[in-house]
């Protein structure tokens, strides 16, 4: 064997992602130039923080000694309107975005269905909880059925999406098994995708009734009842050892319903 | 039995996958369709189920037309033919059973495939093939918690209580080890034998296939240009089927070539020697 000889650079730089160095310098001015500015253009009020600061210290203070009592009929109330609202709306979505979830998934079903579907969960996901909540209250009116509303369409957006692209990420080949023995096509959904996509579906429906439950403290504040609504009140007669009372129930509530699902999740894989 | 006139794939891709194929299966024989990957083995046993959809030619099992057949009565004929997997493709998290009945959804309605309420004859049907592929212990068994060899027979068996005419059997052995596979071939030859059923087995391993199989068809490029006994797969048919390459090591030695074939092994061995040193040192 004759040693043929070639220099080797040694040292070697990743290729950086955008190539061209004058771009990626203005890019990085441009990012900062931009932080700046929007750093200057906030107007900070130094007044009004100090007097506002006042007030949360009150409103941090008053967890250490919340009031359960005094308004403890208006909480029990409005906790049992949330806890219905979030159950309720969980089942009713749950219900609504299994056929809407299928039908948005491209490998299983026609391409007029799947567009259908698709725009009905693009829909039920463009607005934010509090926007669709407003729209309910002032179509049906003030209370928990508002809530409920919102929720159950929120849920169809949250499970029918996510529903969708675990049935597109199935392992094809299960079904195209099932296809092969003549099955119809909801045999085929029965065993070729229920069993791959049915964990996950257990785990985001437990997952959305605990969002459930904290949304329905948030649709409360714009009149949509529940908790939220207690909530409201307690704030605007700045009692504030009632709300922290609230609160601390409200992440108690959280805390038990995060604790059972990802109990009932491990069971499940 | 099963005949297939001047079948034509053209993916929508603009690949041609098969062109103009031609080929009759008898009654009760099995045969072997070898060829390159991507010559077109699995696209052909697939159009003729009809999971992929021909472009032209025409496919008749028994003298009725699969080609052309609307969705229930393709439903139907789907049920005369059973399908074996390269990757078995079981449902992983079914039970053994809801596998082996799944073979039967083409004869049950809805509601009691839904409900597990398949007729005692099905049952009855599976606990029996489950007995034959020797599975007979592992009934309540998840599919997932299985080895690869007993999988495929679950696979196996979920395509015979179909009570097929036809076995379609895709690269059955390609993610078994060697035994395994000669267990799962000898498996499907005496099946078929027992059962006077026909099969077309793809299959990479070409010494396998001479193991196995009769009658051999090679397919390139989406066309037929070799089809005999397996006893004259040469190496210039090799070439013609795979290309050019050195084929004397992976042809099975007869008796008749025994020399010539100890001669090649013996070359074969030496061959091996640096590739097994290789694998030493990567462990």
């Amino acid at each position: 064997m004759t040693a043929i000889t070639t220099a080797y650079p040694a040292t070697w730089r990743r290729p950086p992602f955008i190539a061209d160095g004058r771009l990626r310098w203005a890019l990085i001015a441009g990012a900062v130039a931009y932080f700046v500015l929007a750093i200057g253009g906030l107007e900070i009020n130094w007044v009004r923080i100090g007097e506002g600061l006042e007030r949360g210290w009150r409103f941090v203070a008053a967890f250490a000694r919340p009031d359960f009592l005094s308004r403890w009929d208006d909480i029990a109330l409005g906790m049992q309107e949330s806890l219905t609202m979030a159950l309720t709306s969980t089942a009713v979505g749950i219900l609504l975005s299994v056929p809407i979830g299928i039908g948005a998934a491209r490998n299983l079903v026609p391409r007029p269905v799947y567009l259908v579907c698709r725009a009905i969960v693009a829909g039920a996901r463009s607005f934010q909880e509090i926007i669709i909540a407003i729209f309910f209250v002032a179509m049906v009116g003030f209370g928990p059925f508002a809530g409920f509303l919102t929720l159950s369409l929120s849920t169809i957006g949250f499970l029918g999406k996510l529903l969708a692209e675990d049935i597109e990420d199935i392992d094809e080949a299960q079904a195209e098994a099932i296809r092969a023995t003549g099955g119809s096509w909801l045999q085929l959904v029965n065993y070729g995708i229920q069993p791959q996509v049915m964990p996950r579906l257990i785990g985001l429906s437990l997952y959305r009734l605990d969002i459930n439950f904290r949304e329905s403290a948030v649709v409360g504040i714009v009149g949509a009842g529940g908790i939220g609504a207690t909530l409201n009140t307690a704030l605007d007669r700045y009692e504030f050892d009632s709300a922290a009372a609230i609160l601390l129930l409200i992440i108690a509530i959280v805390m038990l319903c995060e604790y059972g699902s990802s109990l009932v999740r491990r069971r499940i894989q | 039995m099963l005949r297939i006139e001047g079948l034509t794939k053209r993916y929508r891709t603009g690949d041609l996958a098969l062109e103009g194929v031609d080929l009759e299966v008898p009654a009760g024989q099995v045969m072997g369709l070898i060829g390159p990957s991507g010559a077109g083995k699995s696209t052909l046993i697939r159009c003729i189920n009809r999971l992929v959809e021909p472009s032209a030619g025409r496919v008749f099992l028994g003298g009725a037309e699969v080609t052309g057949l609307g969705r229930a009565q393709l439903r139907a004929m789907r049920r005369r033919m059973g399908m074996i997997f390269q990757e078995f493709a079981l449902v992983e998290r079914l039970t053994v059973m809801e596998n082996v009945l799944s073979g039967r959804l083409g004869y049950v309605p809805f509601w009691r495939s839904l409900s597990r309420r398949f007729p005692p004859e099905d049952v009855t049907k599976a606990y029996r093939t489950l007995d034959r592929v020797g599975l007979i212990d592992h009934v309540d068994k998840r599919a997932d918690a299985l080895s690869g060899g007993q999988r495929q027979r679950v696979g196996i068996a979920r395509a015979l209580v179909q009570d097929p005419d036809i076995l379609l059997i895709d690269e059955p052995t390609a993610s078994l080890d060697p035994k395994t596979s000669r267990q799962i071939m000898r498996l499907i030859g005496e099946i078929c034998s027992e059962r006077g059923l026909a099969a077309i087995v793809n299959i990479h391993d070409v010494g396998l296939a001479q193991m196995f199989l009769q009658r051999i068809v090679g397919l390139r490029h989406g066309k037929v240009v070799f089809d005999g006994p397996a006893e004259a797969l040469k190496p210039d048919v090799l070439t013609q089927i795979y290309g050019e390459e050195d084929w004397t090591r992976s042809i099975r030695d007869d008796e008749e070539d025994g020399d010539a074939a100890r001669a090649d092994r013996k070359h074969g061995d030496h061959a091996a020697e640096p590739e097994r040193e290789r694998l030493a040192g990567l462990t």
